[in-house]
């Protein structure tokens, strides 16, 4: 701050290269450390003259010129902007084609931090021609490269299909999926970030990530020592499985559920939301992908996931998937009601609701409860329930048992020795709404001694 | 009327009592006679009307018999066309709901094949479930495996570092405290470790640039000139040759042999080929020599001659070391 960014500008135009060097490496110091200082730096116009003569220099000047420029880009996108229009592109793509490896980490380093903040920039990455040279550098020996150029990948094609197809047809996929099998954990979560980057965003780019025979291997992702492998695993799963039935049927078919669960049961945290929200998905499309959810013992996980965490979203979640499965049959409905999960979330349900701010959250569980209900006809798990319910589910259960209980005289039976019967008088109802109606129907089952 | 006449007692009234009965008397029996005829009457026009409803019924019945005699057939036909459409409706509706059933059950809603779907699912998943824990189990144990061996290789590099604690023969050391039954274990892994000796170790990048000299045939120009090591650098102890001697044998040019200088196709060669069978048969070598093999070793041992022969044995020195060394004094190098 003290004009030292204009000491250093002539410095960088000195005849002795280490004396360039050691410039370009405090530059690249002070930008990294504080947005002000990369401001600063980029005001006082060095970056031309930093990149002006990069082609004839040697490595170690190119890898602090790389150094400078992902300190300035990783502020902000304007920071971005303004390296871009420098033309800094263009010399760090002649970084990229230098032998050295870390010259070419120092670039693509610069590459990721510039690609991250907007579709924009991203193309502009794109369209100075860095796709095909990182799909090279991922091929490169070296670990530290290998996880830069994935990270790189992976922002780029994060933002729209467009980009994310432009990295598929460098040839990326098949390098990243071969990848998968190597023991670094961090490039482990580089790489799969990567591949779910690209999966997510349209049917044809999840199936040619499937193609790439990611399925069983990611499954051995998922058993990982470390935190994050398992996260982006997960992801990179639930990327997969979201768009049609068929994909998640191909996820069940190579017991990826079964993972996915094992994986939700070891972790805690934020970790578990991605396979939590996978589960969802693939219970959302159809019937038997659902049931397939159950039969893997998919129920108990998710209950202990509501009761156990404490963030607020990863219960709305769990909240979500839970009636996601619940919500198609009877069947379905009885196995998530016989893991005793409706008490749970009636009682989430109840506090949410008292607190103004978690309204979004509060509709979640409210329909997750009101699908599964719908559909239940287990009474023994609706018993508790009306007991404690406000009274917009209370007209749902209550509609439950007056679907049931005309057919059915041992619940009758039931209905009347637990103090149901009771419970269904003391509630009042307009005459003439659909409340009113399931208690008329209820209390046409007994005799009229009873009802009084 | 003659009773009731003779109840009155006035004789005056005596006429007019009667003509009134009588003139009731007629009046009664003109009413029952009006009646009477009345009724006859209308029984006779009753059965007048009834009589013309039978006859308008019976020419109705008639005419309409006669309508449907001639019509007859169509009715039949058409009658016994709704009933033949109504059968194969009903026909038709059995097959079709039997069909539909059938369909749906096998094809749509096929409830075995989903039970068997689901219990390939979780087999598949039980699979699954026990190969991802066998590699998790394989990874922890190479994890313990590598941790293990890291806390030998630092326990052995503290050995080697504080080897100047092992005990001698007069002063027991730390770990063989003589109040011991047997010596710590820390004690035996310092006498099998080799002391540990902070020597520099120089790298050669000049190694690095010959690397780059993949086919040459004479060594590099700048050998002899001696940039190589740093000047200040301790000369090793020992019977090292100088580096420029070294490489010189190092990059010793090739001098191919006469046989091997001449081309396959030389008439030289050519006419070699013909004896080379007999060669094969008729070796002058029995013993085919084996340049790296411990042939000579153990088969080809050196027998001492009889005067350098000592009293316990062969004497080494002349053969084995011609120096006055004492090599089992040397520690750094056990």
């Amino acid at each position: 701050n003290s004009g030292v960014v204009c000491l250093l500008r002539p410095l960088l135009l000195d005849i002795v290269p280490s004396i360039r060097q050691t410039t370009a490496l405090a530059l690249g110091r002070l930008a990294d450390y504080d947005v002000e200082l990369a401001e600063a730096v980029v005001k006082a116009g060095i970056l031309p003259q930093l990149i002006c003569a990069l082609p004839e220099e040697n490595r170690y000047y190119k890898k602090a010129a790389a150094f400078v420029l992902r300190a300035i880009a990783k502020h902000s996108p304007q920071l971005a902007q303004a390296v871009v229009h420098c033309g800094a592109l263009e010399m760090l793509v002649i970084c990229l084609e230098d032998f050295d490896p870390g010259v070419k980490e120092g670039a693509t380093w610069a590459f990721g931090y510039i690609a991250r903040h907007n579709p924009e920039l991203s193309q502009a990455v794109v369209d100075a021609g860095a796709v095909p040279l990182l799909v090279l550098c991922i091929q490169e020996p070296e670990i530290a490269l290998k996880r830069i150029a994935a990270s790189t990948l992976s922002d780029i094609s994060k933002h729209s299909p467009e980009l994310a197809q432009t990295v598929v047809d460098a040839g990326a996929i098949g390098h990243l999926a071969h990848m998968i099998l190597n023991p670094d954990a961090k490039l482990k979560r580089q790489v799969l970030s990567a591949l779910s980057q690209i999966a997510k965003h349209s049917v044809d780019l999840a199936e040619l990530v499937v193609e790439a025979e990611i399925f069983p291997v990611v499954l051995t992702c998922l058993k990982d020592s470390d935190e994050y492998v398992k996260k982006n695993g997960a992801t990179l799963i639930r990327e997969i499985a979201k768009h049609t039935p068929e994909l998640s049927q191909l996820v069940v078919n190579s017991g990826g559920v079964a993972a996915v669960i094992d994986c939700i049961g070891s972790c805690r945290g934020t970790v578990r939301l991605p396979g939590i929200m996978t589960l969802g998905y693939v219970a959302a499309h159809s019937e038997n992908l659902s049931m397939a959810v159950i039969v893997s013992k998919g129920i108990q996980p998710l209950s202990i996931c509501l009761i156990e965490e404490h963030e607020d979203h990863i219960k709305a979640a769990a909240a979500w998937a839970l009636g996601q499965i619940g919500r198609h049959t009877t069947e379905h409905a009885r196995h998530v009601a016989v893991a005793n999960v409706l008490p749970t979330l009636l009682d989430i349900y109840v506090d949410t609701r008292s607190s103004e701010d978690l309204k979004m959250k509060a509709s979640r569980f409210l329909k997750a409860l009101k699908n599964i209900l719908q559909k239940c006809t287990y009474l023994p798990a609706l018993e508790p329930l009306l007991h404690e319910a406000p009274p917009n589910i209370m007209k749902h259960i209550i509609g439950q048992f007056s679907k049931v209980l005309p057919h059915d005289s041992k619940a009758r039976r039931l209905f009347v020795t637990t103090g149901g019967l009771k419970k269904v008088q003391e509630i009042k109802a307009e005459p003439g709404s659909l409340l009113q109606e399931y208690i008329n129907t209820i209390n046409n089952c007994y005799p009229e001694e009873i009802v009084r | 009327v003659f009773a009731l006449v003779l109840h009155y007692r006035a004789e005056k009234y005596y006429y007019f009592y009667i003509f009134r009965a009588i003139d009731e008397d007629r009046k009664l029996k003109y009413n029952a006679i009006v009646k009477i005829q009345r009724w006859f009457r209308a029984c006779r026009v009753r059965a007048y009307l009834r009589h013309l409803s039978k006859m308008t019924i019976l020419i109705q019945k008639w005419w309409r018999g006669y309508l449907r005699r001639k019509h007859f057939r169509e009715i039949v036909e058409r009658a016994y066309f709704i009933k033949k459409l109504k059968f194969y409706n009903e026909m038709a509706v059995r097959i079709q709901k039997i069909w539909r059933g059938y369909y749906v059950r096998k094809y749509i809603h096929n409830f075995y094949a989903l039970k068997k779907y689901l219990e390939a699912v979780s087999v598949n998943n039980e699979l699954v479930r026990s190969e991802l824990q066998e590699y998790a189990e394989m990874r922890e144990d190479e994890e313990k495996i590598k941790d293990l061996e890291k806390k030998e290789k630092e326990k052995k590099y503290q050995a080697r570092k504080m080897h100047y604690l092992l005990s001698t023969k007069k002063i027991p050391g730390i770990y063989n405290s003589p109040f011991r039954k047997a010596p710590d274990p820390m004690e035996l892994l310092i006498r099998n470790s080799k002391p540990l000796t902070h020597r520099k170790q120089v790298k050669s990048s000049f190694a690095d640039e010959l690397y780059d000299w993949p086919t040459c045939k004479k060594p590099p120009a700048f050998v002899s000139s001696l940039p190589l090591l740093p000047p200040d650098r301790q000369k090793p102890q020992g019977p090292f040759r100088h580096p420029a001697e070294v490489l010189q044998q190092r990059y010793k040019p090739l001098e191919p042999t006469l046989r091997v200088r001449e081309s396959m196709n030389s008439p030289a060669a050519k006419t070699r080929a013909g004896t080379r069978g007999e060669e094969w048969k008729n070796p002058i070598h029995d013993n085919e020599f084996l340049q790296f093999s411990s042939y000579h070793k153990n088969y080809e041992k050196y027998e001492p001659s009889l005067r350098r022969s000592g009293k316990y044995g062969q004497e080494a020195y002349g053969t084995k070391h011609f120096r006055e060394v004492y090599p089992e004094k040397w520690i750094a190098d056990k």
